[in-house]
């Protein structure tokens, strides 16, 4: 019974873990390359996951097969959201390349409440039903007791995420460039890497898997509003800053610990206070140690 | 005459990681005194400040302050403020001025640590408040003569040309009332001119004022018509010690700056 | 369209319409189509994608011209500083010296006392115009006390601060708590509150000394979060959700006030508080201790080498910031005379921030006119009312953009110095 109990904490933490560490990954990867806590980017997830609904709504409506819904409900979010954090960046973001440290961040605090607002007054401000993109698979009924198929789906689908993403960013050209930009921005661009491109591909990627993270949490939960990116957005910078912000193997690390976290601490103590333990966390490693789980500490330069 | 020791670093190392920046580098400096620490690039002339005056803390060796009256204080580990307030000051090579405060503003910061008027007084101005914000304006602006910066006294600091900016951070420094000042390169950036006009006031500061002067500079004909004693550095350590005329026929020196080819050449 | 206009090269109309698709584009499954759940109708909104390829279109064409004559652009930014009346009150209390590329406005006493103590009899003759304008001012002028106590942090010290508003929930529950439990009165909580703000600015700046810029950013919206959460969980003590209420109005020596004498009341405290807060903040502004935090905001590092502890520094800012925020509570409290949890969420605290960044960090006079446009304009323009957080979210981005001085730029004390060292 105790150790049930516990099973079951634990597969929630990693569920939850597992979407957190798909949004942390957009945050630390921006903030390797442009060195910003894009505050825009929980809205990024909300988008997409609206994108998502609509969608689906519209393809339920003209009366396609459930598989062709899931699919392309699922592509349209993560073009749009993609199309989203391209836009933010460009609007909100370039321009202030080169302004003090504060300046980006309180036009990113900006973008995020205006998309907040864009979508609560063009759509609604009230919680709609989310359809269930993801079936019960029939072949896990029998394991169904254990882990959910929702559940079973986000796992399986983050893991596979994670090895596309450690592909493109360890093999194909653009990673490099990334990594390269991440190092040295002024250097990358004397060697004719293109960090305009570079920046907007770090954005595009980010958002594409915030905008996964959105569809299988709204999945999931069966319901979003315009304000669900916000608390996502801030747990997914906790888990991020939490693995050392800027580190790909940190954010996820860091998701899964943060989910575990919240998971292990609601269960076993109190579950009024769930967003309190990712806060109380995120303070602590800022307090405590500010490089993160697997970051550099660096010293500052005079 | 009797000299004092002002500053005395022993052995003093630093590590980055497995970095080692400055090893073993021994240094002192009596009253009155103009050092000047030289070196090529990447020698660690600059972490050596940093060490000494407290933004990094050193991973070995040890620092002593002199001069101040009271017996030698040993500074590892103290924070900067608490050693800007025992007597040193400095300057530094990539200016750090308050940019968007007035140039007056600028030097009055420097009287931070020798004022005292806290909240309370800045709320209700009271007479001793009052007469207290009235010296560090006057002695500021003093400094700023001194400095020949009196006219943009009111002028944001950023407005000011390069020269002008590296004159206002000697002036700032100077306004805590340092017994040692640590110079980072005052004259990078300056031409012919403004380097002779910062020679004599290099000058100035330490016959008028009494200041020991420490400083890290490249253009070599303000060091030797300038410094009464040379330290070369290279990579992180010291490596030759002498008067002006001693350093110019060092070979080893010759060595560090020309390399080798050269020397046998 | 494109022939009226010679200032508009064909290239740039171009780009404009390839944004103004994108845009269409972009915004489509929001804009266009809303779904109604629940029986699966789908309404589309055709107009709204015009109207966004329009706008886009025509925004994109003046942003284009904005960053190609940055200068000009700043000007035209800057227009809304042209206003006769913004000019005016700008005029009358400084006098303009251009420098070299910055601008040094001289302080003119004589004028600036004259156009005070206008503005403060037209404040103490305000009420008799009638209860709901005087009711609308009273919270304005709490957000100007808002606006400047963060200035404290966010504008001379250059702590960024999101999670303000805990503060400013702090002051209000110490009241509501205190009289609840123990009959505490208002002048009594008042003081109080404003104390438990500024211990609780201490504790939440103890441990976030180190951390510096977006960090500390992120870690006090984390307080600001966990205060609120806390307040509504906590049911022994706060009453959770449902808040607290039937909080007292002020007394005035004991006697009895009726509802519009209330109003009025609490107003004159507002505007005797606020006073009071310009006159702290600007006594403030150019004393040792304010010239120390602005020194920490402009180079931290620099400002340790100079003698200046950090640590105290900082920790002053967080604690003189929270007291404004505490103080600015219990009137609140007293004001609304009920309080609860969802007076205190983020969005508070962001606006509280637009305020500081709209009407230009570090300045008084800006902050003041910052917190009169944003909580008065979406009040009278009630079609701006809807759009209010949109239009703050995009001043933001605007504002830090072109003008990040804000509306009025940071404004320097002119130090006059008779030769020869006597003043």
């Amino acid at each position: 019974m105790e150790l049930e109990y516990f099973f079951e904490l634990f597969l929630g933490g990693l569920v939850k873990g597992s979407i957190y560490a798909l949004i942390a990954l957009g945050y630390t990867m921006v903030y390797g390359v442009v060195e910003l806590i894009n505050f825009a980017h929980g809205e990024i997830y909300m988008l997409g996951a609206y994108t998502a609904l609509i969608v689906a709504s519209v393809l339920t409506v003209l009366g396609f097969p459930q598989l062709a819904i899931v699919v392309m409900a699922g592509l349209a979010a993560i073009i749009w959201a993609s199309a989203y954090g391209y836009t933010v960046e460009k609007v909100a973001y370039k321009p202030l390349r080169k302004a003090p440290r504060l300046s980006p961040l309180i036009s990113a605090i900006g973008m995020s409440i205006f998309l907040q607002n864009y979508v609560l007054l063009a759509q609604t401000d009230k919680f709609l039903p989310f359809p269930e993109l993801i079936p019960e698979f029939e072949f896990w009924e029998p394991y169904s007791h254990i882990i959910g198929s929702p559940s079973l789906m986000i796992l399986v689908s983050t893991v596979i995420i994670m090895m596309l993403l450690t592909y493109i960013i360890k093999y194909t050209t653009m990673g490099k460039a990334m990594r390269a930009t991440a190092q040295d921005r002024t250097m990358a661009m004397l060697v004719g890497i293109s960090v305009n491109k570079v920046i907007s591909f770090t954005f595009v990627i980010g958002s594409s898997l915030a905008a996964v993270g959105g569809v299988l949490v709204a999945s999931q939960m069966g319901q979003i509003n315009f304000y669900i990116g916000f608390m996502a957005g801030i747990k997914a910078f906790t888990a991020a800053v939490l693995g050392g912000i800027g580190s790909i193997p940190g954010a996820v690390l860091g998701g899964l610990v943060l989910g575990m976290t919240e998971s292990l601490a609601t269960g076993y103590i109190s579950s009024d206070y769930e967003d309190v333990f990712a806060f109380a966390l995120l303070v602590l490693i800022l307090i405590f140690r500010p490089a993160g789980l697997l970051g550099r500490n660096t010293t500052q330069k005079v | 005459m009797t000299t004092e020791t002002i500053l005395d670093v022993k052995k003093l190392t630093m590590d980055f990681g497995g970095l080692r920046a400055l090893n073993h580098v021994d240094l002192t400096i009596q009253k009155g005194e103009i050092v000047a620490l030289i070196g090529p690039n990447g020698a660690g002339k600059t972490t050596f400040f940093n060490c000494v005056t407290g933004i990094y803390t050193p991973t070995g060796g040890e620092i002593f302050l002199g001069g101040t009256g009271k017996k030698p204080i040993r500074l590892n580990g103290i924070k900067p403020n608490r050693i800007a307030d025992l007597g040193m000051t400095r300057t530094f090579q990539n200016i750090r001025l308050f940019q968007n405060m007035t140039v007056l503003e600028n030097v009055m910061i420097g009287r931070h640590i020798r004022t005292q008027a806290g909240i309370f007084s800045a709320l209700t101005r009271l007479p001793s408040a009052r007469k207290e914000e009235k010296k560090t304006i006057d002695d500021a602006y003093n400094l700023l003569e001194k400095v020949d910066l009196a006219d943009w006294a009111n002028e944001f600091a950023k407005n000011l040309p390069y020269g002008d900016q590296r004159r206002l951070e000697i002036a700032r420094a100077m306004a805590t009332d340092p017994v040692l000042l640590l110079l980072d390169e005052p004259a990078a950036g300056m031409n012919p001119q403004e380097t002779q006009r910062l020679d004599a006031l290099i000058r100035k500061i330490r016959d008028e004022e009494g200041i020991t002067i420490l400083l890290i500079e490249h253009d070599m004909k303000l060091v030797m018509n300038l410094s009464e004693r040379i330290y070369v550095m290279d990579y992180g350590s010291g490596i030759a010690t002498g008067t002006p005329m001693d350093i110019k026929n060092n070979p080893a020196v010759i060595k560090a700056y020309l390399g080798e080819e050269v020397i046998d050449a | 369209m494109d022939t009226g206009i010679p200032m508009f090269k064909l290239s740039e109309i171009k780009k404009s319409l390839v944004v103004a698709l994108w845009f269409i584009f972009l915004t489509f499954p929001i804009m266009v189509i809303k779904v109604n759940t629940i029986e699966n109708f789908i309404a589309w909104r055709w107009r709204n994608m015009f109207m966004i390829g329009i706008c886009s279109f025509v925004i994109s064409l003046v942003w284009r011209y904005f960053q190609e004559n940055e200068a000009s652009g700043q000007r035209i930014l800057s227009l809304f500083t042209q206003i006769p009346l913004v000019k005016r009150l700008k005029g009358m209390s400084v006098s303009e010296r251009p420098t070299q590329d910055g601008v040094i406005r001289e302080s003119n006493p004589m004028i600036q006392r004259i156009f005070y103590t206008l503005l403060i009899v037209m404040a103490l003759l305000f009420p008799f115009v009638n209860d709901y304008q005087t009711t609308i001012l009273t919270t304005a002028l709490m957000y100007v006390i808002l606006g400047l106590g963060l200035n404290i942090a966010v504008g001379l010290a250059g702590l960024l601060h999101l999670g303000y508003v805990a503060f400013y929930a702090v002051g209000a529950y110490t009241y509501a708590i205190l009289n609840m439990h123990y009959g505490v009165g208002f002048w009594v909580a008042l003081p109080l509150g404003g104390l438990l703000a500024t211990l609780f600015g201490i504790a939440l700046g103890i441990p976030v000394l180190r951390l510096r810029g977006d960090y500390l950013a992120i870690v006090t919206l984390g307080f600001g979060e966990i205060t609120r959460i806390t307040l509504e969980n906590w049911d022994a003590l706060t009453q959770g959700p449902s808040g607290i209420a039937q909080i007292p109005k002020p007394g005035l020596f004991g006697m009895e006030l009726t509802t519009q004498q209330g109003i009025m009341y609490v107003y004159y405290l507002a505007v005797a508080l606020a006073i009071l807060t310009v006159f702290c903040t600007y006594r403030l502004q150019n004393s040792r201790i304010g010239r120390a935090l602005m020194a920490m905001r402009e180079d931290e590092i620099a400002s340790q080498a100079m003698g200046i502890n950090i640590a105290r520094t900082k920790l002053t800012a967080f604690a003189l910031s929270a007291s404004f925020a505490g103080m600015a509570g219990v009137l609140f409290a007293a004001k609304t005379g009920f309080i609860n949890p969802q007076s205190f969420t983020f969005m508070e605290s962001a606006i509280i921030l637009s305020i500081v960044v709209l009407g230009g960090m570090g300045s008084i006079l800006g902050v003041i006119i910052g917190a009169l446009i944003l909580i008065l304009l979406p009040e009278y323009l009630r079609e701006v009312g809807n759009y209010r957080m949109l239009l703050f979210g995009a001043s933001m981005v605007i504002m830090m953009i072109f003008r990040p001085q804000g509306i009025i730029s940071n404004v320097r004390k002119v130090y006059k110095i008779d030769q020869g060292g006597q003043k």
